[in-house]
């Protein structure tokens, strides 16, 4: 297994430089330096030699991609502002604050917000599927599946603003956004949290029942039941049991990814997370941020999938990684 | 379902453990002495003084920085008075004027915010050490008397190699020396802490202690404007050494985001992403609230605490705001005490009579909402490139061209259809209540409005129509050559909502025949083709950086083409005659002569028509019942010091308007045990069965 997880490793090396790359063209075939030194200069009085003072003290006075004039590949905007961060070496934003303190100090909200949508909405999800499931055929399984479309045809916009509406402009039951510290962060998680969880019923409910029923049409479910086991014994020891790979599929792969953050919920329910950081990164046309965090998505997501390939290990035996 | 039923009733049962209302999204921390609330949208990416040019960023700096001079609160026109000096400094012409000198006197006993790096052992800090800290409040602080030195430390600063002073480049032509000292600074830099105080600069000069000399280049009238902004704010040496430590930059440990200032407040709490916290300077020395004001002041309340020491508030809590609609639910909810009022939200907040009074609507009226409102010192507008071939230039052609645009552009019906009737059309490039803007009847532009009982009044289309036929395109068509005339608007796209102000735009020149093509783009590339005069006509604005003529007509001076040298005029107009009044003009004071002279430049301007004279937006601004002495200023952002809250009637109404209602929550939990109870009882029935159905 080591051996797999080393080759894999290494495998996840060009992939991460290719993912640099394309991030560096697409971001710089609509930026360039100059215009990154007027986002952050502003456009009132600065001078073109203004400019060329804040690329050089940045370092984008340089060739994007190849120094002709020395020939070389090193000396050039790509090179110098990629390499360090494979010794996850982040450096600066261009408004001169270090990234990795800033990671540091946004990755808690973000987890705050997405550990308990991710827990909780799985097994919200799993429950509703498991309960279709049991009545699969009957008028339960029809309306729950109607009521799943519903629910996934609606705009995740759609919860959040009816939410923040309802529960907090009608009810007065919790702040309509913010966000604080320690314990009093609950009483800011909890809207965003019932509304992420809510959000996803609809098409977790559904994927979950069609595993779910796919699995109680095989054989070993009708040995279970004449046997004479408990249609909960069945579904929960057996179907629970056997549907897990493709679970661990869809589910294993995102925890990593958790980490990232809810760009949509942050910004709305001002949670100061690092989706937040991305979108407002974008906008500022701040390279270094998005770069960093484009590269940290894509390490995370190779460690997601290699973690999906070792959870397959646990929950079947007869899975050997080599 | 029923998981997440238990933690939203154990989350609830938090919440009713929590003080005051439920929905309160502040802790107690922030809740005591008399705490002012507001919001920010965009995080700020400056709050070093030498590098900070927004509003964003100012509504910050301007509280915590204090530069030479301020502008009255309350008086209009805006006047300068001093801030820390003991008067405003008077120009002083040498060497038969090649040269300007100020001297500047500072009012002794003027103290800094508590800060470590007024302590001598802090300056040698550990890395451990820095290391370990969370806030460099954690640290021993102290203070020290505000000297004339610190703000000569400061004006250095704009030619700081490491720093970036957006407007460095413009003072470097004033500032006598200031070019040749950034060429010294980059020759010394070697990184860290660059000591300032041991390289000089020719032009500014310490007298005494308390009193400095800037020499200026020519005659820069200007100049003492410059002086009220916090690029002119002092900046203590020990702070640079203090943040220049290792080990403070990676713990963003920096001047841009611990400000050290000796104004009415300090940054205590900095999360630019969520929140920041400022609180009253115990070392302020405090100042009078202003016993004078223009006529209505007095009326409305705002000399009511005149002569009493400010400030009255003790904390300023800013929180993030990224959307419009948690933003203003939290206004009308209490937890903001001010708030502007978006699009969205226009129709809830204003009504309009039909003779054109504003004010709020009933239901804010019932909340003790009430409504401010401004004309903004700014102007929006549509530039025509003055060297495009077909609307630029001093031809007859093109002028009756620009001249009939202006007309059938209907500048009235813009601000009623997509501002809410928040503006007021522009008559020439100079704003309200800027010296030389000229109200009534000799003000309005008579080459697009005729003065009909007592108002202006657009003049028809059919004067458009005739001034376009005798530019060669009657009927929108080029007389020559028979083909259409079709002009392109370059703008920036905003979002979908844009459809609607582009078919607007169309209308208004196919009122001529003329077809317009709308070329939208992305911000950067908009001003590269401004920059490269690659446009015909594009829409822009500008906001004033301070009050004088000087601020508006320099827009339309030649020398600063866009095109040509980079400057401010980015519809590279130029008309000799204008230009030569505008050399004039720029250095005298504030006279009859001058306003002749602006008279005259302004008919100039309206006959040539560079711009389509848009709106001068009017802000409007409501506020709680219990927030008093705010009136609007569009020139300064340290307003906070006048504001004054009655927090127990702040307590009372929010209380009162954010009552829990449970009924609903008990409601949901009942529907969710009742919904569950056939399944429950259909799953008994199964458990019970012998065999099982037919899939």
């Amino acid at each position: 297994m080591l051996a797999y997880i080393v080759r894999r490793v290494l495998y996840a090396i060009p992939i991460l430089v290719g993912v640099n790359l394309i991030t560096f063209l697409l971001f710089f075939v609509v930026n360039t330096p100059d215009d990154m030194a007027r986002m952050q200069l502003g456009t009132k009085r600065v001078t073109p030699d203004a400019i060329e003072k804040w690329k050089a003290d940045h370092g984008y006075d340089k060739p994007l991609l190849w120094n002709a004039r020395e020939n070389s590949l090193t000396k050039t905007i790509f090179f110098e502002k990629s390499v360090k961060l494979f010794a996850l070496d982040f450096g600066a934003a261009e408004d001169g604050r270090d990234i990795a303190n800033e990671i540091a100090t946004r990755m808690w909200p973000s987890l705050a917000l997405a550990i308990p949508v991710f827990l909780v909405g799985l097994a919200v999800n799993i429950t509703f599927a498991m309960f279709m499931a049991f009545f699969r055929a009957t008028y339960l399984d029809f309306w729950g599946v109607v009521l799943c479309v519903a629910m996934m045809s609606i705009s995740t916009l759609f919860y959040i603003i009816g939410g923040q509406y309802v529960a907090s402009k009608v009810w007065h039951l919790v702040p309509i956004s913010g966000y604080d510290g320690g314990f009093d962060a609950l009483k800011f998680l909890v809207l965003p949290a019932l509304i992420a969880v809510i959000a996803g019923i609809g098409s977790g409910g559904r994927w979950y029942r069609t595993l779910f029923l796919e699995e109680m049409s095989r054989d070993y479910v009708r040995t279970a039941r004449a046997k004479g086991l408990a249609e909960s014994v069945v579904l929960f020891r057996h179907v629970l049991k056997n549907a897990m790979i493709p679970i661990l599929t869809g589910a294993v792969v995102v925890i990593p990814l958790l980490f990232m953050g809810s760009l949509l919920s942050e910004s709305f329910f001002g949670i100061p997370g690092l989706g937040s950081y991305t979108i407002d990164a974008i906008q500022a046309q701040d390279f270094a941020v998005v770069r960093s965090m484009v590269f940290i998505g894509s390490v995370l997501y190779i460690a997601g999938l290699l973690l999906t390939d070792l959870s397959y290990t646990l929950v079947d035996p007869r899975i050997k990684l080599e | 379902m029923r998981i997440l039923l238990r933690i939203f009733l154990i989350s609830l049962l938090f919440l009713a453990g929590c003080e005051g209302a439920w929905n309160d999204p502040y802790g107690e921390t922030v809740r005591r002495g008399m705490t002012l609330y507001s919001s920010f949208t965009e995080r700020p990416k400056h709050l070093d003084p030498v590098q900070s040019y927004t509003e964003d960023e100012a509504r910050f700096t301007q509280q915590i920085y204090e530069p030479l001079l301020q502008y009255h609160y309350l008086k209009r026109p805006y006047e300068l008075i001093p801030l820390t000096t003991l008067e405003v400094p008077n120009a002083r012409e040498i060497e038969g004027g090649k040269y300007t000198v100020y001297d500047i006197r500072i009012r002794p006993g003027v103290m800094y915010q508590p800060h470590p790096s007024f302590v001598a052992d802090n300056l040698s800090l550990d890395r451990r050490k820095v290391e370990s800290l969370k806030s460099p409040y954690q640290l021993p602080l102290g203070t020290r008397e505000l000297v004339a030195d610190d703000y000569i430390y400061q004006i250095k600063r704009l030619a700081h190699p490491r720093l970036h002073s957006p407007i460095g480049g413009h003072m470097n032509d004033y500032i006598v020396g200031l070019a040749d000292y950034a060429k010294k600074l980059r020759a010394a830099d070697r990184g860290g802490w660059l000591d300032l105080r041991q390289i000089p600069l020719e032009g500014v000069e310490r007298i005494d202690s308390h009193s400095f000399r800037i020499k200026v280049r020519g005659t820069y009238p200007q100049f003492v404007y410059w002086l009220a902004m916090p690029f002119f704010a002092p900046i203590p040496w020990e702070a640079e050494r203090f943040f220049a430590q290792p080990g403070m930059a990676e713990k963003n440990f920096s001047l841009d985001w611990w400000p050290v200032g000796t104004g009415a407040y300090m940054l205590t709490e900095n999360n630019p992403n969520s929140r920041m916290v400022l609180e009253r300077n115990p070392n302020y020395r405090g100042e009078a609230y202003p016993s004078e004001g223009e006529a209505g002041d007095k009326e409305s309340g705002l000399l009511a605490d005149a002569g009493k020491t400010i400030p009255f508030i003790d904390r300023v809590v800013f929180s993030r705001e990224k959307e419009a609609i948690p933003y203003w639910n939290k206004f009308l909810q209490g937890y903001y005490d001010s708030s502007g009022i978006g699009s969205d939200q226009f129709d809830q907040a204003v009504r309009m009579s039909i003779e054109g009074d504003v004010g709020v609507t009933p239901e804010m009226e019932e909340r003790g909402i009430r409504l401010s409102t401004s004309v903004a010192t700014s102007i929006g507008y549509v530039a025509f490139n003055w060297d495009d071939p077909v609307v630029g230039g001093a031809s007859e052609r093109s002028r009756k061209l620009r001249q009939a645009l202006s007309i059938a552009f209907d500048v009235e019906e813009q601000i009623n259809i997509f501002g809410n009737g928040r503006g007021i059309a522009a008559q020439g490039p100079v704003a309200p209540g800027i010296f030389g803007y000229r109200e009534g009847r000799e003000g309005i532009n008579p080459v697009v409005y005729d003065w009909v009982d007592g108002k202006p009044q657009r003049k028809s289309i059919e004067a458009a129509r005739k001034l376009l036929a005798e530019a060669g395109y009657p009927n929108g068509r080029d007389a020559r050559t028979g083909q259409p005339l079709v002009l392109y608007l370059d703008t920036v796209t905003r979002g979908p909502g844009d459809k609607a102000a582009f078919d607007w735009y169309r209308r208004q020149f196919e009122k001529l025949s003329i077809q317009l093509e709308i070329r939208s783009t992305d911000w950067n590339r908009f001003q590269e083709k401004i920059r490269k005069g690659a446009t015909q006509l594009f829409r822009l604005g500008w906001n004033a950086d301070y009050p004088d003529p000087e601020n508006f007509l320099f827009l339309l001076y030649g020398p600063q083409s866009r095109a040509r040298s980079q400057g401010e005029n980015a519809s590279n107009y130029v008309n000799p005659e204008f230009d030569a009044l505008f050399e004039r003009m720029k250095n005298m004071p504030n006279s009859p002569e001058r306003q002749r002279i602006i008279d005259r430049m302004v008919e100039i301007a309206r006959r040539d028509a560079p711009w389509i004279w848009g709106t001068h937006p009017k802000e409007y601004s409501l506020r709680h019942a219990w927030l008093s002495n705010d009136k609007p200023n569009n020139m300064a952002r340290n307003n906070i010091k006048y504001l004054k809250v009655d927090t127990e009637k702040r307590a009372e109404l929010r209380a009162q308007w954010n009552k829990p209602i449970l009924w609903p929550v008990a409601l949901i939990a009942l529907i969710l045990v009742l919904s569950a109870l056939p399944a429950i009882l259909s799953y008994r029935k199964r458990e019970r069965m012998a065999a099982r159905p037919a899939a």
